[in-house]
């Protein structure tokens, strides 16, 4: 099964066993179903409460807060994730807000998401990564979908947090398969927190852990295997299912580092650092190390895109200079 | 467009008030002095933002509206909230952040939630969620509606616009209350509004009614028909020619006196006292005398 299929699959479930779910956004209802086709078959099945709407990312989302509001629960298509910077008044000064600024704690179960990510040529307005905007905001948080998680257990966790979640879902995941990971890595299942790991099978001390959410996964996975095969460095990879609020079991290993496309300068991954220099310090053997695009806007010229984005020749020249010098 | 305010002699008489019609118009006014007499003698903390001149307003709408309807307010919501919840201890209470306090605290003067009332101090930013709230009840409570307070300028925002055409589109039960009350902060709403608020509904096929009537009486027979014709899924929106008396928040008033002098002239403060003196000097009386007790009582009570 396909990253698509799956987010399709939680969807259909989830409009089945919630009979107060709507949800909203541009050109979802069939027979399009959606600019990536993730909504495909919801209208037909559920014509009241899959509703396509005007271009208005803020009403939408302002839609969905209401309906949280009134006791229901909402998901929020936005179109493409770089949109969502023209919802986040409703997101951060409403949405979020309202989960505590009434004195007592009102429960708002809306999820938007958001297609980010480039690697198809869109240009620099439909190709970014806006994680890093929404992060530290009270009352907010934020997932990303992963080959390695199944989306229904994310939206469950989600909804069941009863406050706004943003769910971040890397365009070029869609059409790659779900639990796949090339040999001789080998996968678990997620932990309690939904971080999925990807190791040797020795049990081993591995050179480095890497922290790379689901859009980087399989660059960061290639990356792993040429490390390996080609510099004997071997890498143990952590997929968290929840970017923030960021929590993590960290496994045995010195050296660190976080892998994220969005551009540099206030990313997760200085976030994610921040976390480990916490509890971590004294076993590490340097600060945890960022890898992430460059401070750049995403061109749409093949060429000129790669030269930006975070690849796995990035991730593997990063890591391999770092522990080799 | 704010009413042409006549002398306040020129002006034709009101028609009879309810006693508690008219006890709640002194109330919440009575609110809003206190809360200014308060911030003069250091008492209060942050800003606030009174609706003086504008009372008459959620006051005419209420018995409009239904238990059952959602109400959303604004940064100006202290009359929208007493005419909802006659609870001025409790309003009170929450802006100066002391026990018995509607929202503990947190929210202050523009940010309070009680049942199905709501104040958010983003302008605009309430449409949307009440257009949300709307579907909701279209599907789950049919016949209740969700009533929002704008100001005019509200309409610079957005926001206002894209719920419009939601609500139009959809045939939601929202109903739209704008206070026009000619000026935006300091801004005079004709340098900031080109165009027409009839205007706008007419854009988006929406229903528009317009008053300058501050005669409560009068207003509820004017919007009535209307009102009811919203719950049915015809999205109504309503223009109050006001007038602020008071400034933006505090101390931040730049008109000439001349004009404010203009504006009182027309206030149904002093109309009410004109034509029913007797009734108008007792209800005062004792609304001014409540406030003094609430305001003594709250602002003895421990922090929220």
């Amino acid at each position: 099964m396909r990253v698509a299929e799956n987010l399709n699959a939680a969807l259909h479930g989830l409009l089945e066993r919630t009979p107060d779910l709507h949800l909203l956004g541009e050109d979802v209802t069939d027979p399009y179903g959606g600019a990536f086709r993730i909504t495909r078959g919801l209208s037909t099945r559920f014509p009241e409460r899959v509703l396509s709407t005007p271009i208005s990312e803020n009403a939408i989302t302002g839609v969905a807060a209401g309906l949280a509001l009134a006791g229901e629960s909402a998901i929020v298509e936005i179109m493409f994730g770089d949109f969502a910077t023209l919802a986040f008044d409703q997101l951060v000064n409403f949405a979020a807000k309202s989960v505590s600024m009434y004195g007592s704690r009102v429960p708002m179960r809306m999820v938007v998401r958001c297609p980010v990510g480039g690697g198809r040529g869109y240009g620099p307005t439909h190709s970014q990564s806006l994680q890093k905007h929404f992060l530290g905001v009270p009352g907010l948080a934020l997932y990303e979908v992963s080959p390695f998680r199944d989306n229904a257990e994310v939206f469950a966790e989600m909804f069941a947090r009863q406050e706004p979640c943003v769910l971040f879902e890397d365009k070029v995941l869609y059409t790659r398969p779900m639990y796949q990971v090339p040999a001789p890595f080998r996968l678990e299942q997620p932990d309690g927190r939904g971080t999925a790991r990807v190791s040797l099978d020795a049990a081993a001390e591995p050179d480095c852990v890497v922290i790379a959410a689901g859009g980087v996964a399989e660059r960061t996975l290639e990356a792993m295997r040429s490390l390996l095969l080609e510099q004997e460095i071997v890498c143990t990879l952590l997929v968290p299912s929840r970017l923030y609020p960021f929590e993590v079991e960290l496994p045995p290993g010195r050296q660190v580092f976080v892998v994220e496309e969005g551009t540099a300068g206030g990313t997760w991954g200085a976030e994610v650092a921040h976390v480990i220099h916490s509890a971590h310090w004294g076993r590490l053997d340097r600060p945890v190390t960022l890898v992430h695009s460059a401070d750049s806007v995403i061109p749409t010229a093949p060429h000129l895109e790669r030269e930006v984005l975070v690849s796995a020749g990035t991730i593997h020249r990063v890591i391999q200079e770092t522990l080799r010098g | 467009m704010t009413a042409a305010a006549p002398a306040l002699e020129h002006a034709p008489p009101l028609t009879e008030p309810a006693e508690e019609d008219l006890a709640l118009l002194l109330g919440i006014r009575a609110f809003e002095l206190t809360l200014l007499d308060l911030f003069g003698k250091g008492m209060l903390n942050g800003t606030t933002h009174t609706c003086l001149g504008q009372e008459y307003v959620p006051v005419a709408l209420e018995p409009l509206l239904d238990p059952r309807d959602h109400v959303f307010s604004n940064h100006r919501g202290h009359g929208h909230y007493l005419a909802r919840h006659r609870d001025p201890e409790g309003l009170l209470a929450e802006i100066m952040g002391r026990r018995g306090a509607v929202c503990g605290g947190v929210g202050g003067s523009q940010h309070i939630r009680r049942e199905r009332y709501l104040s958010t101090g983003v302008q605009g930013e309430s449409l949307p969620v009440a257009c949300g709230v709307a579907l909701h009840l279209r599907r789950a409570e049919p016949g209740a509606l969700a009533c929002v307070y704008i100001g005019d300028g509200s309409f610079g925002e957005g926001a206002v616009y894209e719920a419009l055409n939601l609500a139009s589109l959809w045939s939601l039960p929202l109903l739209v209350v704008v206070e026009n009350n000619g000026i935006a902060q300091s801004t005079p709403t004709a340098d900031g509004l080109a165009g027409s608020i009839a205007g706008r509904a007419a854009a988006f096929g929406v229903e528009y009614r317009h008053t300058d009537s501050v005669d409560v009486n009068v207003i509820r027979e004017q919007l009535g028909p209307a009102v009811r014709a919203v719950r049915a899924g015809a999205p109504l929106l309503v223009e109050f020619a006001t007038r602020r008396l008071g400034p933006h928040s505090k101390g931040d008033d730049t008109r000439p006196a001349e004009q404010l002098e203009r504006l009182r002239a027309g206030d149904w403060y002093q109309r009410y006292a004109r034509d029913y003196p007797e009734r108008f000097q007792r209800l005062d009386r004792q609304a001014r005398e409540r406030m003094a007790a609430v305001a003594e009582d709250v602002a003895a009570r421990g922090l929220s």
